[in-house]
């Protein structure tokens, strides 16, 4: 297993390097070209979608990229830090929301509805550390060699 | 590659170019684009998406608030796309039902339903 990992602050600029840095270690994993496309807008919805969560809750702990080389598989995580915002500023409902943040939302679920139309293998859950999203693609096995 | 964007006008059509990618950074000003454009006073747009390379759902969400305010003046926005990575984001999100995708500007300017 190999392990690549990426940490950046909630700037809606960072995202694109994001996705331009799990592409290239998809395409190094063995990731099929034809899915890289897929890889890169899955990432790229699940850093926006962090990087929303964190504005919107004033998290200023960076968004965590985790890229993981398996031997059949190639994972990405996104973590966010919500859950630690969540027990700190008391469940959204508690306080008038601002006028955007229902479009923000919206967007929001418009990401996590993309990610779940694209990726096939796809866990979002939460701990104390926050939210995280994880996918997974299928690697293609290197070619033998006779 | 940063987002670029160029207007104009044929007939009573407004032809928006945009060019390069539309994700979380960019789109906003996409969204100060086509709001600057309804306020002006156009009201039927048409966005060539030709040019894009990456499109994400921050930036769906840019087109459907355009459509949203073009529709306020009973107006239309229309869209330009052949790219097969870029429908597809329309298609998974249901939105190929929302607006109407065409195969050119010409296409686009000349319907009218």
């Amino acid at each position: 297993m190999a392990i690549v990992e990426l940490r950046f602050s909630a700037l809606p600029e960072h995202v694109r390097t994001a996705r331009l840095v799990a592409a290239a270690v998809a395409r190094r994993a063995g990731v099929d070209e034809a899915v890289l496309d897929e890889v890169r807008l899955a990432v790229g919805e699940a850093c926006s979608r962090a990087v929303g969560l964190h504005v919107l809750h004033g998290i200023e702990s960076p968004v965590r990229v985790a890229l993981i080389e398996e031997e059949k598989k190639f994972s990405i995580e996104v973590g966010d830090g919500t859950s630690a915002a969540a027990t700190t500023d008391g469940p959204d409902a508690s306080s008038p929301a601002p006028a955007s943040s229902s479009d923000d939302e919206a967007e929001g679920d418009m990401g996590l509805a993309v990610i779940s139309g694209l990726v096939d293998d796809v866990e979002v859950t939460a701990d104390d550390n926050g939210g995280l999203i994880r996918m997974s693609w299928p690697v293609t096995p290197e070619p033998v060699l006779p | 590659m940063d987002l670029s964007l160029s207007t104009r006008t044929v007939g009573d059509r407004t032809i928006v170019e945009v060019g390069g990618e539309i994700d979380v950074y960019t789109a906003p000003k996409l969204r100060e684009q086509l709001v600057e454009l309804v306020n002006d006073g156009s009201y039927h747009l048409v966005v060539d998406m030709e040019g894009v390379d990456f499109l994400d759902s921050t930036g769906l969400g840019v087109l459907v608030g355009g459509l949203k305010r073009v529709r306020a003046h009973e107006g239309s926005l229309r869209l330009v796309c052949n790219q097969e990575r870029i429908l597809k984001i329309f298609r998974i999100t249901g939105l190929t039902k929302v607006f109407p995708i065409h195969g050119s500007v010409d296409e686009a300017v000349a319907a009218t339903d």
